[in-house]
């Protein structure tokens, strides 16, 4: 499959564009040691530590070790997990928590949120979007035309606040953050969910109503086909591949979105990690923390596209670019 | 996202109404204009939904410019003795507040009129600069092709593949937040959008015969893309612009949210929310009130996006644009 390879191999360069990036802009803010150490560390320390970082290498042998390490798991130490206090000491012996691990400990969370919101928002938008398009200007066809409008104008994070006060405060009868039990992760995925919701159902709508129009339709009707039986089984089939794209779509806002929606609900995440990687100006857990997520958003982006290919094979490289 | 929906339902940009005036005969240099524009008027005030929003645009943009004048109060004043006052509350001084005030004693209305000021003049900035970087490489890439569209063409499609707003974090957390910085990273990571759809209407129009007409008589590329092209997309660009406006908004909102955006004292939207996130139990509004503002404004702004592309759709737009009463005599 030529295309897929070519289309994975574009992947690949993006992802290594995304790597070289956070590598150089990230020496851009100065030395790492001065930011680890504190600007009143001695000389001594400082020469020290360079040189058990391998700062004092040329930068371009930096960046071949740091992608070397990357290529076997290896994303650097963080500057400030795992100590106590002033992290100098453990800085020299090269001790310190890997930053791998932090990642690899909030992926799951971030995740198991990102299903539930875009798995209930998915189900109930196909739902909406079809139910809309079998009865054009009824009051579902309005709902999903309004919910579609609402929902790519509101700022998610505030939406969670909005939920907070609404059901958490006011009415009490959800937590108002926090990681645990199933009903910890509904407010959550109310907020992230929403935008989807709006997005997939209006293109779910737009597409059947396409494909509703459409000869084979006329004739499964005339073939005496239940209603239900051609929108679920023969149109939504075929009305698939935008909604594929939308939902592919919707999938990265859905991850940048979990970052801000993480900190809300102090979600124990990707997305809270970096936040508190950028108040804390950890950078390796930063660039970590960035680099899990764009790995996510282009892995997302590669399935999409073989999706794609599967629904329709006629879908070629070019036909999608023009 | 919005583009590539966009790119699919929009109108093929060289029959915008203006031109079909010409194109029927109707043309009079005197009234033409004043025609389109009655139309258009009239078209406005028709649909009721869509006459709010721009009302309320224009609301917002007056306060936002006259925030200065306008503002009851000075947005930064504190006073200590009246912390947390709910909406519609007045002080032992006989100070009105409308909208109640946050946790250090300040006007929250006066806040939100400043923070308009900020929050929609970013969106607007960070529209125009990526609007003029993309079309401008947009329109070259699409006239010149060859290797430099290649190029241009592969950037955009690396860089849409990206997850923007994370890459806009991390370079802010490198330059440092601030009004000015926002714009510039506004400006890098949106002129895609506006690129992708400048190159492919000008892949449209560039096999015209006017096209064609211009390079005989001898103009340069310079004026074929500036006077030919550029004028003939103008009203899906319109639409794009409208909606970019709306989601760096939002984006803004998020970035002051982290703390990337103007700073404190000054107030944006983004920036009220945050600081009133930790009273959420006890003052509701300073919460609530900001995000509404951003929500109404975005939401007003889509609602004309959608109205701007169905006026300028040929397909639909004769029954945005001709009188009620003709139509049903037509229909009739």
């Amino acid at each position: 499959m030529p295309y897929l390879v070519r289309r994975a191999g574009h992947s690949a360069i993006m992802l290594l564009v995304v790597v070289s990036f956070v590598f150089f802009a990230g020496r851009m803010i100065g030395d790492p040691a001065i930011v680890m150490l504190g600007a009143s560390a001695s000389d001594t320390a400082l020469e020290q530590l360079r040189n058990n970082l391998g700062l004092n290498d040329p930068l371009l042998m930096q960046y071949f070790r740091y992608v070397g390490g990357l290529v076997q798991g290896d994303l650097g130490v963080s500057f400030r997990y795992g100590f106590a206090q002033m992290p100098a000491e453990r800085f020299m012996d090269g001790g310190g928590t890997p930053v791998m691990g932090l990642v690899l400990a909030r992926l799951p969370q971030t995740l198991y949120l990102a299903a539930v919101a875009l798995g209930g928002a998915l189900a109930l938008a196909l739902v909406m979007g079809c139910l809309a398009a079998m009865y054009p200007r009824s009051w579902i066809d309005h709902l999903v035309n309004v919910l579609s409008l609402a929902s790519v104008s509101v700022v998610q994070f505030w939406l969670g606040l909005v939920l907070i006060v609404l059901f958490a405060v006011h009415l009490g009868w959800l937590p108002t953050g926090g990681y645990g039990s199933w009903y910890h992760v509904i407010l959550p995925a109310l907020a992230l969910g929403a935008r989807p919701l709006g997005r997939v159902a209006q293109v779910t709508r737009s597409a059947m109503l396409d494909e509703m129009a459409r000869p084979y339709v006329a004739a499964a009707r005339a073939k005496g086909l239940p209603e239900h039986r051609i929108v679920s089984v023969h149109a939504l089939k075929n009305a698939g591949i935008p909604v594929v794209t939308i939902t592919g779509d919707e999938l990265v806002q859905l991850v940048t979105g979990a970052i801000l929606v993480e900190t809300v609900f102090g979600w124990p995440g990707i997305g809270h990690l970096l936040v508190e990687a950028l108040n804390n100006r950890d950078l390796p857990v930063l660039q970590g923390a960035i680099l899990a997520v764009a790995t996510l958003v282009i892995v997302v982006n590669l399935l999409v596209d073989i999706t794609y290919t599967y629904l329709n094979p006629k879908v070629s490289l070019s036909s999608r670019e023009n | 996202m919005t583009q590539k929906l966009l790119a699919k339902t929009e109108p093929d940009p060289s029959v915008v109404p203006t031109q079909n005036a010409n194109v029927e005969g109707l043309y009079d240099e005197e009234r033409a204009p004043k025609l389109t524009w009655k139309i258009y008027l009239r078209a406005l005030f028709s649909d009721r939904v869509t006459l709010i929003a721009a009302l309320f645009l224009i609301i917002m943009a007056v306060s936002a410019l006259g925030a200065q004048f306008l503002a009851p109060f000075d947005p930064n004043q504190i006073d200590i003795m009246n912390r947390f006052m709910p909406p519609l509350s007045m002080t032992d001084a006989g100070q009105f507040h409308l909208l109640g005030t946050d946790q250090l004693g300040r006007d929250v209305l006066s806040r939100l009129m400043h923070g308009a000021q900020v929050s929609i003049s970013i969106g607007f900035l960070g529209a125009i600069c990526s609007g003029l970087l993309g079309i401008t490489l947009g329109i070259i890439a699409g006239y010149k092709r060859g290797l430099f569209e290649d190029i241009v063409m592969r950037l955009v499609d690396g860089m849409q593949s990206l997850p923007s707003l994370l890459i806009a974090l991390f370079v802010l957390f490198i330059i440092g937040g601030g009004y000015f910085n926002l714009v510039l990273v506004f400006t890098f990571l949106q002129w895609t959008v506006f690129c992708r759809m400048a190159r492919s209407l000008t892949l449209n129009l560039r096999d015209s015969n006017f096209i064609s007409a211009a390079r005989v008589l001898g103009c340069t590329d310079a004026r074929i893309m500036l006077r030919h092209i550029l004028p003939n997309m103008v009203a899906p660009l319109m639409v794009l612009f409208t909606l970019e406006v709306a989601i760096l908004i939002l984006s803004e909102a998020s970035l002051s949210f982290l703390g990337f955006g103007v700073q404190p004292p000054n107030a944006s939207w983004g920036r009220m929310i945050a600081s009133g996130r930790d009273h959420i139990n006890t003052a509701w509004w300073l919460v609530t009130l900001p995000g509404l503002a951003i929500f109404l404004t975005a939401l007003a702004l889509n609602l004309l996006a959608g109205w701007c592309r169905a006026v300028s759709d040929p397909v639909h737009s004769s029954r945005w644009l001709t009188p009620k009463r003709k139509q049903n005599k037509q229909e009739g």
